[in-house]
């Protein structure tokens, strides 16, 4: 094992399933814990304000409006929408990773890149571009093509990213020992990413039951819908408040869901293990088929809003509209965004951390509690910040470039804490003991070891929130400051005007800066492996790569 | 190793830079001169030109935001006493009349109360009528002759509708054609009514009156109700040739023939009250009105006696007599609207 020597950070010993029981009786720093409660009650404020609005509001009014027809036909439309599209999202999802990290089909790197960006396409533009083509494109499968091939991404990422990561041997070692390909798959490729597909499915979840920009396009009616149709026609409606819980609640029963189904999952964990490059699995005939599969995806996915802001840039009729600065706006939205993912993916590590090292069922409780806020519309989370910031800090920072970019962080908080969870489940504790071991102290140790393992997962934790923060509209239309666009907002109020020719090319950069990271991300992957074989040319591989 | 720490400082340096500049925009005030903040749920061509002109003539520098005028009302609500709103000015009489029935409204100066009639205005002086769209049919050529269309509002109950016209329930313009059919003809008979014409709506139903205008010229469903200028403004954007729609008026004093009011008031919590005053009465004087009156928004000028050419004259519409005051806050269309399961 000339690896040990090489790179002793990198080894994992098999035993590693011991430190389990382990990890569960040592304590957590007190500072950890202290910033994982801080992050924990700023991503629950929202929630609380709901609680509050629900209290004034009162329960003979609030269950007047719960207990109708309207409830329980937009609970099914919902909640059956909902089910569909996270099913879909996990298969679609988890298979294109599988596509493109494991097996031969060609140009598995631009596809890994290609197959990212539909996520950084605001899904209203892509309702909008279906309905460029298709005019009565609406309804149920409307709503579902739509929902899923702009959020699948969010299953992709974190599998492919734990594929990555993953022990290829495995694969190999079930193959030798006579496991037939799609035997192989379903239970040591979706078994050492069940973790991620289940995550990922937790947030396609959340995300459908919060979004309202293509189906209030599409003409479906979800409880988000209606909450915002409250909310625009009703002054503060108690409807909109009562609505918003039966979301939380629901989100809730998701959350409730996953955490059963992942249930023993900790103990599929095979620590870092040996990641090295792996011999793609060889497709043979099928390759076409699989590349004829992810190039629909792709062109569904991508060719038909960039085919239709670039429609309606070049044969978008006349507007009336004063023009506004794109390269300002583009600016703006960049700042905002980055700077949320940044905030974002700083706030999950405690939780991230404090989740995987030392789970307790107060930690395990905590960490749910975080996810909910997902499922909550941006509208809601944008006045319950106005409340607070009005009732506890007399109206400072109201309006001001930090307070949007904590909502977004707030707002997509969930997003950031799976995919570090994921990487910190990913990265073996044994290293940093061995690290402690060596008599380094607890702080150059999470700099020199822990934060280089996870890094691809702050990595990706970074993109998903810039890349959800830079399409958000609703609750930046309330807490940009004023005077100040993002693109979001000027594509808003094109569109709204019906200055297609105008919005368009709103849509179009939104889509160029949410590619940027995606591509980013893409490459960043994509490069792991190579880098690895390079370093350590002869010899099996030492597990240092996966600290980039 | 080193360089990794190096990796990560930088990170940590860029993570330092980011909050700094996100604290320094937080601290930044505005300009050194006088300034009011628009919180704005009229339309951004009207509103654009106005406030330039405002700007140039008096020197306050006016910052707008734009929404739904009924998130702004939630948004207003939720920002209590220290709103950064100086004036709301709305594209409707409701939400300024939920806003004045909080107390959430400063009394506007009776000089420029004066300048528009004052059946217009707040019936307590609470903001100041800016501004007039009137409700009509908007119907596909090719699909109906003029002498197909109904005369009243309520012949769009009748069967023979079915799967034929687009409803936009969730469209604040539609809340007042609502509350005068209730006013009109009782709670009871409005409900069936929107009943009805949900069910005749079948699958067209649209989020705003912007859709219906589209729709209904696209040819996917052959009438609407519609404020009269999304008429307009809907020619404007896609030319005249490309104009498969008319618009036609109901009877005279028709339930369905409802002048709305576009309005502004300013909040009693301003601390701008001299300068936002000022905004008012410009919105209402000759040069506001004529900005109006030449806008690309198509609403009609109702103050200081300024016309608009070009649509059917404003003195000669014959809209129902429902009074502001009676139009409200349209909570009663509301309530309506959700037993109808429209919302």
């Amino acid at each position: 094992m000339t690896s040990v020597a090489d790179a002793p950070a990198g080894h994992v010993p098999p035993a590693s399933s011991r430190r389990h029981p382990r990890a569960v009786r040592r304590h957590a720093p007190p500072l950890l814990v202290l910033g994982a409660l801080a992050v924990s009650i700023a991503v629950v404020l929202p929630l609380v304000f709901l609680v509050i609005e629900a209290v004034q509001v009162g329960w003979a009014t609030l269950s007047s409006l719960l207990f109708r027809g309207l409830t329980a036909q937009l609970l099914w439309n919902t909640v059956s929408l909902t089910v569909v599209v996270t099913f879909l999202c996990a298969v679609v999802g988890t298979l294109t990773a599988w596509f493109v990290e494991r097996t031969n089909v060609p140009g598995r790197r631009i596809w890994a890149v290609l197959v990212v960006i539909p996520l950084g396409i605001p899904d209203f533009v892509v309702s909008f571009g279906w309905r460029a083509i298709f005019p009565s494109f609406g309804g149920f499968w409307a709503a579902t093509l739509v929902m899923t091939v702009a959020v699948y991404p969010l299953v992709f990422l974190p599998v492919a990213a734990s594929l990555r990561n993953a022990d290829p041997a495995q694969e190999e070692v079930a193959r030798s020992l006579g496991l037939g390909r799609l035997e192989t798959f379903w239970r040591v490729t979706v078994g050492q990413a069940r973790l991620a597909i289940l995550g990922g499915a937790v947030l396609v979840g959340l995300v459908v039951l919060a979004e309202f920009g293509a189906f209030e396009i599409l003409g479906f009616q979800t409880l988000t819908t209606e909450i915002y149709t409250e909310f625009t026609v009703g002054f503060n409606d108690p409807a909109a408040c009562a609505f918003s819980l039966i979301l939380v609640v629901l989100g809730g029963l998701l959350l409730l869901g996953e955490g059963s189904l992942r249930g023993g999952g900790r103990g599929a964990r095979v620590g870092g293990g040996v990641a090295r490059q792996l011999r793609p699995v060889q497709l043979g005939r099928a390759r076409l088929v699989v590349l004829a599969g992810v190039g629909l995806l792709v062109a569904v996915a991508l060719g038909v809003p960039v085919g239709a802001v670039v429609y309606l840039m070049v044969d978008g009729g006349a507007s009336t509209m004063p023009p506004a600065s794109l390269i300002g706006a583009a600016g703006n939205t960049f700042v905002y965004s980055a700077s949320a993912g940044v905030l974002a993916t700083a706030a999950a590590l405690p939780i991230a951390l404090l989740s995987i090292r030392y789970p307790r069922r107060g930690v395990r409780l905590l960490e749910r509690s975080n996810m909910l806020v997902l499922g909550v519309p941006g509208l809601v989370i944008a006045l319950a910040f106005t409340y607070l910031t009005e009732h506890f800090l007399a109206g400072f920072l109201y309006q001001t470039p930090l307070l949007l970019a904590v909502t977004y962080a707030v707002m997509f908080f969930p997003l950031a804490v799976v995919s570090v969870r994921a990487a910190v489940a990913r990265s073996p504790v044994g290293l940093e003991e061995v690290g402690r071991s060596l008599g380094v102290t607890r702080r150059k140790v999470f700099w020199r070891v822990t934060l280089p393992l996870i890094g691809p997962g702050l990595a990706a934790a970074f993109c998903l929130v810039f890349l959800e923060s830079a399409t958000e509209l609703t609750a930046t239309l309330v807490l940009h400051p004023t005077n100040v666009q993002t693109l979001a907002t000027q594509f808003w109020a094109y569109q709204t005007d019906l200055a297609y020719s105008q919005a368009a090319p709103y849509a179009g950069v939104i889509m160029l800066i949410a590619a940027v990271p995606s591509y980013v991300l893409g490459r960043w992957f994509d490069r792991l492996p190579a880098r690895a074989a390079a370093a350590q040319a002869p010899g099996p591989a030492p597990g240092t790569m996966v600290s980039l | 190793m080193t360089a990794r720490v190096r990796r990560w400082g930088s990170v940590a340096l860029a993570l330092g830079m980011a909050g700094g500049l996100l604290v320094a925009g937080a601290g930044a005030a505005s300009g050194s001169g006088q300034s009011i903040t628009l919180y704005s749920g009229q339309h951004v061509q009207t509103t654009e030109a106005l406030v330039a002109a405002f700007e140039k003539k008096t020197g306050i520098t006016v910052n707008t935001r734009y929404d739904d005028e009924d998130v702004f009302v939630d948004q207003i609500l939720a920002e209590g006493t220290h709103s950064p709103a100086d004036v709301f000015y709305t594209e409707n009489s409701p939400p300024l009349e939920e806003l004045a029935a909080k107390g959430l409204l400063a009394p506007v100066a009776p000089s420029t109360l004066a300048h528009t009639p004052a059946r217009y205005n707040s019936p307590d002086g609470k903001w100041v009528g800016v501004s007039a769209r009137v409700s009509v049919l908007v119907y596909n050529t090719s699909l109906l002759k003029p002498s197909q269309l109904p005369t009243s509002a309520m012949d769009l109950a009748e069967p023979k509708w079915r799967g034929k016209i687009a409803l936009a329930g969730a469209e604040t313009d539609f809340q007042p054609i609502v509350t005068t059919v209730a006013r009109t003809y009782g709670d009871a008979a409005a409900l069936k009514w929107l009943e009805a014409l949900k069910a005749n709506a079948t699958s067209h139903i649209y989020p705003d009156n912007e859709t219906i205008a589209d729709e209904v010229n696209r040819g996917q469903v052959a009438l609407g109700i519609i404020n009269q200028y999304y008429w307009y403004r809907e020619r404007a954007e896609v030319g005249a040739s490309n104009m498969h729609s008319k618009i036609a008026y109901f009877a005279p004093r028709d339930v369905g023939y409802v002048l709305d009011v576009s309005g502004a008031g300013i909040l009693r919590s301003s601390t701008h009250q001299a300068a936002a005053q000022k905004f008012l009465a410009f919105l209402t004087s000759a040069q506001g009105q004529t900005i109006i009156a030449h806008s690309e928004s198509y609403e009609y000028p109702i103050a200081s006696g300024v016309t608009r050419t070009g649509e059917t004259p404003f003195s000669e519409l014959q809209p129902n007599p429902v009074t502001i005051a009676e139009l409200g806050t349209g909570a009663e269309a509301i309530k309506l609207l959700q037993e109808a399961q429209l919302l």
